[in-house]
């Protein structure tokens, strides 16, 4: 083999790894970048949508949701958004959604990053009718220094504006002792109603409004299957969750039961 | 007159469709048309079905999620018409980006940009190597790769729902064709086009030499946009093998000696 003929082969291999190297360069830069576009914690979906990370990647960034609002409640994002690129999301601010009866929609998604089953009508059992006051788009959360009604000055416009008034906003009455002869009318959110439409966050009266719709899982809490509501029946199902408890070896002194046993205790 | 339209018989109504589409499109958003309602990555056709692009599928399905069966017919539907009939055709009749390339090369052939042209940067076969990353990244993020960063999907949202920043990530192609290949996009990075390219291999519409009425005028060649799938010229007669060719016509246009045609797909002579 000629020393000419060397070098031209180690020339194909450098240049095999020369080529792996840039695929493994533009991979990771590719990867960071997606990973870091992809995060995005504070955004509102449209009505049935997935939950944030299964909505991703499903969604084919078509629009056809966005056309169908007939109040142009829905935005495409745009490289500036800060918001997934190409994604339907709405500012409730600026349009809140007006909870359509007939959800235009959802059901025309063709990918099914907008899942109608989270939108079935409850108690239908033909399953064909769709309740808008299903969806959980968010969750709207009261800023009680900046709301007036907590200063002691009446407002009621978010309960007001509220499509599931007394049920997803309620007004709690409360005695001013400041004044000493007024009440409060506290605006107060039941997380299990609200559908996180917005309707509330647009009408609110202050500068920026003081009720603001959260995507749920940024708004909420998780007491996790360790504590149940003992004197609630349907609470008590989720017992049925846990799974591995572990309990304690008997062979270890026992817990003393010095409450309802403290005869024992005693020394005679 | 009547022969500047015969050299653009195939450029005008490529131009036509390209620009019906779009305002098919926009008209669905701003006037409720029901023709075709989305974009490009998918449409709602007559409100009866489903059209969707078979990449941005295809990486949605490796990123793992089992999509709805309307978007996975739509894109079956696709590519079977340009995987069976029209190659990549997608490209020159349908792309709203053609449009930008094509006006890139204008400008790089008025001001003779050509003339700088040093060393290539990049291989043709890079857009091949980027389809599989894509496929790659997106197997390992969980969504889809290439529909975060595509100019391709950026155009086509932008002309429907507004522009915003993304007109930039498409006034960036333009500068890359004009200033530093040669149809530089379409031609050596889009994962989309090689993606057509790829399923377009034995479509059945294809580009056909004659060899024995070529005379190496060299026309065809001024005009292409992938000009190594003319390497058959004046050597084979037969089908253009090379599926990177885009059916956009332009060489059957500029042929004076009638050695271009389209026609059904033949085997090389
Ligand atoms: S329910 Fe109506 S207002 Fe709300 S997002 Fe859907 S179409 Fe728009
Ligand atoms: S219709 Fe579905 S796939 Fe299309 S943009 Fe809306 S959510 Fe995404
Ligand atoms: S190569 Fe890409 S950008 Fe160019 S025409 Fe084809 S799909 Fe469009
Ligand atoms: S070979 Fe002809 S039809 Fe194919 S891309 Fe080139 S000019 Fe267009």
């Amino acid at each position: 083999m000629s020393e000419n003929q060397n070098t031209t082969r180690r020339d194909a291999l450098r240049k095999m790894i020369r080529s792996t190297g840039l695929f493994a360069l533009g991979g990771l830069g590719w990867g960071a970048y997606v990973d870091k576009a992809k995060a995005s914690e504070l955004v509102l979906r449209p009505p049935g949508a997935l939950a944030e990370q299964d909505f991703l990647n499903s969604c084919i960034k078509c629009g056809i949701c966005v056309e169908s609002c007939p109040y142009d409640t829905l935005i495409v994002a745009k490289p500036e958004s800060h918001v997934p690129i190409g994604t339907p999301h709405f500012k409730p601010r600026a349009v809140p959604c007006y909870m359509c009866p007939d959800i235009p929609c959802a059901p025309p998604c063709p990918s099914g990053a907008l899942d109608i089953d989270k939108l079935k009508k409850d108690g239908d059992e033909t399953g064909d009718k769709l309740d808008i006051n299903k969806s959980q788009m968010g969750l709207a959360v009261v800023d009680h220094e900046s709301c007036i009604a907590f200063w002691g000055i009446q407002c009621d416009s978010c309960y007001r504006a509220c499509p599931l008034m007394d049920e997803a906003i309620s007004l709690k009455y409360e005695r001013n002792e400041r004044t000493g002869k007024h009440a409060f009318l506290k605006p107060v959110v039941n997380s299990k109603a609200c559908t996180g439409c917005g309707l509330c966050e647009h009408a609110c009266i202050t500068e920026k409004a003081a009720i603001r719709i959260l995507p749920r899982d940024l708004a909420m809490g998780k007491v996790g299957d360790h504590y149940i509501k003992g004197w609630d029946e349907e609470d008590e199902q989720r017992l049925q969750n846990i799974k591995d408890v572990k309990y304690q070896s008997t062979d270890e002194v026992p817990a003393e039961d010095y409450l309802n046993n403290w005869e024992d205790l005693i020394d005679e | 007159m009547s022969s500047l339209l015969r050299r653009n018989r195939f450029l005008i109504p490529r131009r036509i469709v390209q620009v019906s589409l779009l305002v098919v499109f926009v008209g669905a958003n701003l006037s409720g048309w029901k023709v075709l309602q989305g974009n490009y990555s998918a449409a709602h056709v007559f409100e009866s079905f489903y059209l969707a692009d078979p990449y941005a599928v295809l990486q949605m399905l490796v990123a793992g999620f089992i999509l709805n069966i309307d978007v996975i017919v739509g894109a079956v539907i696709i590519l079977l018409i340009y995987g069976l009939l029209l190659g990549r055709g997608f490209c020159s009749w349908v792309c709203p980006m053609n449009i930008v390339s094509d006006l890139a090369h204008y400008v790089r052939r008025k001001t003779q940009m050509n003339r700088l042209d040093e060393k290539m940067p990049i291989k043709r076969d890079t857009r091949y190597w980027i389809l599989v990353l894509s496929l790659v990244v997106s197997v390992f993020s969980g969504v889809a790769a290439f529909e975060f960063v595509s100019p391709v999907s950026m155009l086509h949202r932008g002309i429907v729902f507004g522009f915003g920043f993304g007109l930039a990530a498409v006034f960036m192609v333009f500068l890359f064709d004009v200033f530093v290949v040669r149809n530089g996009w379409c031609g050596y990075i889009c994962p989309l086009g090689a993606f057509y390219s790829f399923i377009g291999k034995f479509s059945f519409i294809k580009v056909n030499h004659a060899k024995e009425d070529c005379t190496m005028c060299g026309n065809c060649f001024a005009v292409c946009p992938e000009r190594q799938v003319l390497s058959i010229i004046d050597k084979q007669s037969g089908s253009i093998p090379n599926s990177e060719c885009t059916n956009c016509g332009r060489c059957v246009e500029v042929c004076d000696d009638d050695a271009l045609h389209f026609g059904k797909y033949t085997k090389l002579k």
